[in-house]
């Protein structure tokens, strides 16, 4: 008798607790759907769409659907803090995944403080918002410039240690200046003796490098540095191929994995790219990851192309989305949790994605591994791979809490080279 | 040293060629239309779209990649021929009689909404045809290798100039044209068809703009945004050549081109302000630009 | 007239009232404001028959005069807002020396070339501005009152609001001086003015002025009101957005541009909204019909019809 009232009791809490779940999770995206940056936008948009439809039809969230409400990125900081609110108090969503753009990452977090929105950065790559204050309420599920140009030069410098001289070209923006300032320290502070022969800055959008080239060209430096990405990477890479600049010098993409298919078979071998974190299709531990193959192999179907880092970069973001919610629900005991609760639980979550893992640390920065390698053409993609991969750990690559990018890259020593694991 | 003088002046010519063949239309439109059309940017982005599907087209499909140099050609000749008329005849020909900002307010919309049929129609893809850049190989021209199509590039920019001098003032056509620029009504009252020369020099501009696009496409790749790229950068050209001056167009592009080589040779941090001095500096000296004329005041 | 005031007065009154019921409003609503003193100094100009695609300089040179001095000084937000007019108006003056001799298209091409440098300069000089990262903002205090952000959002609308119908107010009674008459006629004909011995140039370089210094005020606004500085402020996407405005409302009368400004943001809200992939096409498309069917600006729904008979100013 007391065990079925005890029954009847418990019965009824969970319907109650089952009642309080909202009808679905509204999640605002936010991704470059126009302009030049929409080469990240929408392979990034492609990602979230795939996941969201799977995991609904898998019965959402624990058991709650989720309904996305995607917006483009473009119009500036000031047209995405006002796209923001709209998202917050208009559409009333429960959180906001997005921004690629430095600028509009940097605009909206304050204004997420403001609004106590749990907002999770999926792709920017400055390493200023967690370095320079500290939020409740703002994530970042990807790492930032720090990781790919630290990784670039221990890679450079693992592979090539005969390396004398350096030249960098980057777009003259934020971005641009950010990584050329963080590899130029790494590989001082890892090679002492290395001698910077050149630095140049094209406009951003410029698409016409020939007078850069001719100067790298005279330079012969034996690295060329470039953190360029979209239409001006191609620009760059084809205009430099045609006048023998990859015979002449070694040339590091650090961004250079988003735009490998788009390139096809026009990159030559040898060239180092990087993937903004370990993400890549062929990654040398999880290729064979059943949910990873089952993401790429989707992906490929549904829009034809493989994944690239931004892809990536969206489904660590919903991952630590999905990871947050499930752990808040476990701490409350299973009745939906509140936005404070939830961003409570991704402080210091730990998370599986395709590719390996990230952890969320306490101040609110995801650390990843990252991975470089060296393109190969073959005959079984119409497009270079990687090869020589290496793996560095993410505690080698990413500035511990509460230090800034500048003055960490500076703090390392050569010794580290010693624990740089060997290409594979 | 006088080997990297020399490669200096060949990038910065180089790269003046590409900007006068997308300034060129700009100036000419301008010079009879009297519109500056901010729209011009889309058509180079246009001529630069349809330029390289045409010449995947005919090296994928019809396997000959040296065709894909007359592909180029005759996407110019497409986006003028169609795009031209069109746009002229149901969009310009009723901005002609409103004041100075309506026009430019009409082009702007133009440019937004071209903004995005171009996205409707091709994506958000980087494109890129490499077959007319690597056809031609690299030569080796002061101590480091020179791609030959951007030499080609420049032969091509000269041409249209000279083309262009040819065709205002040694054919019947181009006296037409000078006549309508000159005085409309009475180019009219002598039986010109004022309409269609407007339609036919916007044409011509519209295509010279798209060529300048399909031209740069080999080595150039196109993605969104393009557009609001390239206008500035021919507004700088222009507005230093003097608007309407098809040689100031030459001479402005000639300036900026070898005034952003020196920079990158001698102070690569100036790179990207240079087109906007050698603007603004051209300008408090001479505010019609170099070759520009003054308007005479109406009482 | 009387009427025309009513009515001014029943819009004001519904867009103070409408944030309290949709929150999110007040933001787009003061950034409207804020845009629409932009339009405003474009609408006097294009009065006096002159546009202007770099008013982005003045727009960017408040909103950084505001994150500068916030950096160094926690001033309020009463005198942060007369800084960035102050500072439009001693660049104003500075350019506007040299640009009132100008007309017609140089007159744009010089003001674009000026807003193209100082943005370059934004985006270059990066250990000062930040570069296109921008700069942020802190809140600061207004009425000495430090308030909570949103708080302070509200406030702010409501401060905005009332410089607006402030600045509006004296506008049109400048407009009506011999001074503001002859920006009118400058329009038509500028050489018979001159021989009825009023000083053009100095007309131009005082409108010239007044416009700067509307556009840093709309600036620092913005600046203070998203919490964040970029040097796209000053680009020149931004300038062509005043002209935008400027002609979207109409340039008949003084609430034609913040008429024009409230409707761009609320397209541009709702197309985001509904049409992600073809805001801009909407835009533009909008921006032809007014121009072919309402060549006097939305501004002519409401009730510029009835000043026109007064103020003929054909062009």
């Amino acid at each position: 008798m007391v065990k079925g009232l005890w029954a009847l009791v418990l019965v009824f809490f969970g319907v109650v607790a089952w009642s309080q779940r909202p009808a679905e999770i509204r999640v605002g995206i936010v991704t470059f759907l126009s302009g030049p940056a929409s080469v990240f936008g929408i392979p990034a948009r492609n990602a979230a769409d795939l996941l969201i439809d799977q995991w609904n039809r898998q019965g959402g969230i624990a058991g709650v659907r989720i309904r996305p409400i995607v917006i483009d990125e473009a119009g500036g900081a000031e047209r995405q803090v006002a796209e923001f609110r709209r998202l917050a108090l208009d559409e009333r969503v429960d959180l906001v995944i997005g921004y690629i753009s430095s600028a509009d990452c940097l605009a909206v977090a304050p204004v997420a403080e403001e609004l106590r929105m749990p907002t999770i950065l999926f792709d920017c790559g400055t390493p200023q918002v967690f370095e320079e204050r500290r939020y409740t309420y703002v994530f970042r599920t990807a790492a930032h410039a720090a990781l790919d140009n630290v990784a670039a030069a221990l890679y450079i410098l693992k592979t090539n240690p005969n390396v004398r001289t350096i030249a960098g070209i980057n777009q003259d923006y934020a971005w641009g200046r950010d990584a050329w300032e963080l590899f130029k320290g790494a590989m001082q502070a890892l090679k002492p003796d290395v001698r910077v022969v050149g630095e140049f800055w094209p406009r951003l959008y410029a698409g016409e490098y020939s007078t850069e080239i001719s100067r790298l060209l005279s330079l012969r430096p034996d690295i060329i540095h470039s953190s360029f990405w979209g239409g001006d990477l191609i620009s760059f890479v084809r205009q430099g191929l045609g006048r023998g600049l990859f015979g002449r010098s070694r040339v590091v993409l650090v961004a250079g994995e988003h735009m490998l298919q788009e390139l096809g078979r026009t990159l030559p071998n040898g060239v180092i790219v990087g993937a903004r974190g370990d993400h890549w299709f062929l990654h040398p531990t999880s290729r064979d990851d059943p949910e990873h193959r089952a993401f790429v192999e989707e992906y490929r179907r549904r829009f034809n192309r493989y994944p690239v880092y931004p892809s990536y970069h969206m489904a660590q973001a919903l991952l630590a989305m999905r990871a947050g919610y499930e752990r808040a629900l476990r701490a409350t005991g299973g009745r939906w949790p509140t936005k404070e609760e939830f961003v409570q639980a991704l402080v210091g979550l730990e998370i599986k994605t395709f590719t390996g893992k990230i952890r969320i640390r306490e101040d609110h920065q995801a650390i990843e591994d990252a991975l470089f390698g060296q393109t190969v053409q073959t005959p079984q993609y119409p497009f270079a791979i990687l090869e020589r991969m290496i793996l560095f750990p993410a505690s080698m690559v990413n500035p511990p809490v509460g230090v800034r990018s500048v003055d960490w890259v500076r703090t390392l020593r050569p010794e580290l080279l010693r624990q740089v694991p060997d290409p594979r | 040293m006088s080997g990297l003088l020399f490669l200096a002046l060949l990038d910065g010519l180089v790269y003046g060629s590409l900007l006068f063949l997308v300034a060129v239309g700009l100036t000419m439109v301008y010079g009879v239309l009297r519109i500056l059309n901010i729209a011009h940017g889309s058509f180079y982005a246009l001529g630069a779209y349809v330029g390289v599907v045409l010449g995947l087209f005919v090296t994928q499909t019809l396997g000959n990649p040296w065709l894909s140099y007359p592909a180029l050609l005759l996407a110019a000749v497409l986006v003028g021929g169609v795009l031209g008329p069109l746009v002229e005849r149901f969009v310009l020909r009723w901005a002609y009689a409103r004041p100075e900002v309506l026009q430019l307010l009409i082009t702007f919309s133009l440019f937004l909404i071209l903004e995005d049929v171009q996205k409707l129609v091709f994506g958000v893809q980087p494109y890129f045809l490499d077959a007319p850049f690597q056809l031609l190989g690299s030569a080796e021209l002061g101590g480091v290798p020179y791609a030959r199509y951007q030499l080609v590039l420049v032969l091509v920019a000269l041409g249209v100039l000279l083309g262009l001098r040819f065709l205002l003032r040694g054919t019947p056509l181009g006296k037409i044209l000078v006549a309508v620029v000159a005085d409309r009504e009475m180019a009219q009252a002598l039986g010109v068809n004022a309409g269609r020369v407007y339609l036919l020099a916007f044409s011509l501009g519209v295509g010279l703009a798209a060529l300048g696009g399909a031209l740069a496409s080999p080595t150039v790749t196109i993605a969104p945004g393009l557009g609001a790229e390239v206008i500035v950068l021919s507004f700088a050209v222009v507005a230093v050549g003097g608007l309407g001056q098809i040689e100031g167009a030459a001479i402005g592009a000639l300036l900026i081109g070898l005034g952003r080589s020196l920079a990158v040779y001698l102070v690569p941090e100036l790179d990207v302000v240079v087109p906007y001095l050698v603007m603004v500096l051209v300008l408090l000296v001479r505010p019609v630009g170099l070759l520009g004329t003054v308007e005479v005041r109406r009482i | 007239m009387r009427q025309g005031s009513l009515l001014l007065l029943l819009i004001a009154t519904v867009l103070a009232l409408l944030p309290l019921f949709f929150p999110w409003l007040g933001f787009v609503f003061t950034l409207a404001l804020a845009k629409g003193l932009a339009a405003l100094g474009i609408a006097l100009l294009l009065r006096g028959g002159l546009v202007s695609f770099g008013h982005g300089l003045y727009f960017g040179a408040g909103a950084y005069a505001v994150a500068f001095t916030l950096r160094s000084v926690p001033l309020d937000t009463v005198w942060l807002l007369l800084l960035a007019v102050l500072t439009g108006l001693a660049l104003g003056l500075l350019a506007g020396l040299f640009l009132s001799r100008y007309r017609g298209i140089f007159f744009a091409m010089l003001n674009l070339a000026f807003s193209m440098v100082f943005y370059a300069l934004l985006a270059k000089f990066y250990h000062v501005t930040g570069g296109t990262d921008g700069i942020r903002v802190p809140t600061p205090t207004l009425l000495g009152l430090t308030l909570d952000r949103t708080l302070f959002g509200e406030a702010l609308f409501y401060l905005a609001l009332l410089l607006t119908l402030l600045l509006g107010w004296g506008l049109t009674r400048f407009l009506r001086t011999p001074v503001g008459e002859a920006l009118a006629a400058l329009r038509t004909n500028e050489v018979r003015l001159e021989y009825l011995g009023i000083p053009v140039r100095r007309v131009i370089l005082l409108v010239y002025v007044i416009s700067a210094g509307l556009a840093s005020l709309g600036g620092g606004l913005a600046g203070v009101a998203v919490g964040h500085v970029v040097p796209e402020l000053a680009f020149w996407v931004t300038s062509g957005e005043f002209v935008y405005i400027a002609i979207l409302g109409g340039i008949g009368g003084v609430p034609g541009p913040f008429l024009g400004a409230l409707a761009y943001e609320l397209i541009r809200t709702f197309a985001f909204k509904y049409l992600a992939f073809t805001w801009q096409l909407l835009l533009g498309a909008t921006m032809l019909l007014v121009i072919f069917f309402l060549p006097g600006g939305l501004w002519t729904l409401l009730g510029e019809r009835r000043l026109r008979g007064r103020r003929a100013t054909a062009p």
